[in-house]
């Protein structure tokens, strides 16, 4: 049996439609994001889970019981906010411990409690500040201890890292999972930021307009978007508009492409070719190459271990990501062919056109 | 700051406190000499101590009620209907603009005997909802900053889920921060309550501002004393609120690392 259920839910504010239909499991212990772009409804999700917010219909179900109306201060929920959650006139310590001592648990057992939490999340040296002495980081810590010392049935993150800078985000988006790896607790997590949900996800639940476009693993998610929409806001992608030539082979322009996904398509048919920048490969080409597109290099955008390389070929603006030295063979204003290993490319139907956000990739 | 700013802060500084000490002059003035004989003759009047403490405590109650009233409205207000917020604040400034002798002559109106138990009405006691109504501007104002400086919706939830109702979400987490607020809005009430004339004189009770006027119609000197004397208290409860708006430790915290 899963262990959290959201069940058909739906949720209208006055005339917009939040949610449209959102249905998923948890099974216990599992780590699940919602991802998406501002409006999509992943926060409503989280708040009707939380109980902050009550669904126009559907059903959040914890071990088989119904909680939809159960109020949020009855509901042994962990929450972790944005920010600006700590209460200012608490300490660190008495922030962890505000949440035991409103269950009446007896000083020694809060005592002991919040110093395995503060140590849990590295902060015994911080114990006895305010939050307005505590780094955005240590605050987010602080936070999080509180939710945890409550030993709550789920835990809620809404967007926790977003107020935080790069280099403290990874470092705290590890000990995030750590911490939840090693407490065994089942977590929702909310965010819009792709990266942060596929490193820390055990499945990834990416949503658009109120709906569930696809979900997976972040693998299969990065590897394997099921809708244009997914293939947009997950990572960088090269979208090829081609018509299938024939069983496994489709047309791109001038040039006939062998991709394996388009197997069992009928000849014709329009389709989207999604290639990574990563599996696209270039070569130096004078005159026109079988199985790959020509173009001319047009930009090198220098991002560390790799460069990546914008290729006009005509219709499309083709990015592949090569190592350095390989950049450095192919200076701007070279002609290059570009191409893929069949097994590389994803072809979708090109049923409606895609319009997705651009998502807020490394920033 | 340039010379004719110096200039200007002399002139202003000059229009509050010449007065000031004319009467503090004047007050210290005997029939040869100066000394304190009209203090002693102030102070020695059991009427003083008597209606200094009947404004005392109508001030207290007047503190008391308006923050039991103000705290949950301005709290529900920036939680659940920021949309009446600027019906709020029209409303809190109506005590400006209608003048308090029309508040008086329609509460005693109001309160007439059929309608309102005679022990509330015959002690000064009934002024206290007139007060309330005065002290409004300044108490609304006072909360409303101070819930502005906290994120209440943030901190309500989190109380929330960390399994706290509303009662001890309101005692242990809202109250606390916004205490400065309302102990600033509590003095600006003192200060007023403690020179409100128009309301008790119209409906004839006597308190420390209808003493003063009686004073000052009787007794020159004296007169000039009692002004010193409430001057000090009104200034006192003006540190007060200097004393706690610079408390540090209190508010937001800030997100570091943005």
């Amino acid at each position: 049996m899963p262990y959290l259920e959201l069940q058909k839910l739906h949720k209208e504010f006055g005339d917009f439609t939040a949610i449209e239909e959102i249905d998923v499991a948890l099974e216990t212990g599992e780590f699940l994001s919602l991802l998406g772009p501002s409006g999509c409804g992943k926060t409503t999700a989280l708040r009707i889970v939380a109980g902050f917010e009550t669904p126009t219909s559907g059903r959040v179900v914890i071990e088989g019981n119904d909680v939809t109306n159960i109020p949020a201060n009855k509901r042994d929920m962990g929450m972790v906010f944005q920010a600006y959650s700590l209460f200012p006139n608490m300490t660190a310590e008495a922030n962890v411990e505000f949440g035991l001592r409103i269950r009446g648990e007896s000083g020694p057992v809060r005592r002991t409690r919040v110093e395995e939490l503060l140590e849990l999340v590295g902060l015994t040296a911080a114990a006895k500040r305010y939050p307005h002495q505590l780094s955005g980081g240590m605050q987010q810590r602080v936070a999080l201890a509180r939710a945890l010392a409550i030993e709550p049935r789920v835990l809620l993150l809404d967007e926790p890292l977003s107020a935080l800078d790069a280099k403290v985000r990874v470092q705290l988006r590890e000990e995030i999972r750590r911490l939840q790896t090693q407490l065994g607790i089942t977590t929702l997590y909310v965010t819009h930021d792709q990266e942060e949900a596929l490193s820390i996800s055990d499945r990834v639940a990416v949503l658009s307009h109120g709906r569930i476009e696809q979900i997976g693993s972040p693998a299969e998610i990065y590897n394997a978007p099921g809708t244009p929409f997914v293939a947009e806001f997950i990572g960088t992608m090269n979208r090829l508009e081609a018509t299938v030539a024939e069983s496994g082979q489709v047309q791109v322009g001038g040039s006939v492409l062998p991709v394996d996904d388009a197997h069992d398509l009928p000849r014709g048919e329009r389709v989207l070719v999604l290639v990574r920048p990563e599996i696209l490969e270039l070569e130096r080409a004078e005159g026109g190459v079988a199985g790959a597109i020509i173009g001319e290099v047009v930009a090198h955008i220098f991002l560390g271990a790799i460069t990546r390389v914008k290729v006009d070929a005509g219709d499309h603006t083709l990015s592949a990501d090569l190592p350095g030295h390989k950049a450095a063979e192919l200076p701007i204003g070279s002609r290059v062919a570009a191409s893929f290993p069949a097994d590389g490319g994803r072809v979708l139907a090109l049923s409606e056109p895609a319009s997705a956000e651009p998502a807020p990739a490394g920033q | 700051m340039p010379r004719s700013g110096w200039v200007w802060l002399g002139i202003g500084a000059a229009y509050f406190f010449i007065p000031l000490a004319a009467t503090l002059e004047f007050s210290l003035k005997e029939v040869s000499g100066y000394g304190f004989s009209a203090y002693r003759e102030i102070l020695s009047d059991p009427q003083f101590r008597d209606l200094l403490w009947v404004s005392f405590k109508l001030a207290l109650a007047t503190i008391v009620v308006s923050l039991l009233i103000l705290i949950p409205g301005v709290y529900s207000v920036h939680l659940s209907f920021p949309r009446l917020r600027p019906l709020v604040e029209f409303l809190s400034v109506l005590p400006f603009v209608v003048p308090p002798i029309i508040l008086i002559v329609g509460l005693l109106d109001f309160y007439n005997v059929d309608r309102v138990p005679l022990w509330f009405i015959e002690s000064p006691r009934f002024l206290v909802p007139g007060y309330v109504v005065l002290s409004f501007p300044f108490m609304f104002r006072a909360l409303d900053v101070s819930f502005r400086s906290i994120d209440v919706h943030t901190l309500t939830e989190a109380a929330h889920s960390l399994g706290a109702g509303w009662t001890t979400t309101l005692v242990r987490v809202i109250l606390p921060n916004i205490a400065s607020g309302a102990l600033a809005g509590a003095f600006l009430t003192f200060a007023l309550v403690m020179g409100e004339f128009t309301m008790a004189h119209i409906a004839l009770f006597n308190t420390f501002p209808t003493y003063i006027n009686y004073v000052g119609q009787t007794q020159a000197n004296p007169a000039a004393a009692l002004t010193i004397i409430s001057f000090g208290l009104t200034w006192l409860a003006l540190l007060g609120i200097l004393f706690v708006g610079r408390r540090p430790g209190r508010g937001v915290a800030p997100v570091a690392g943005r």
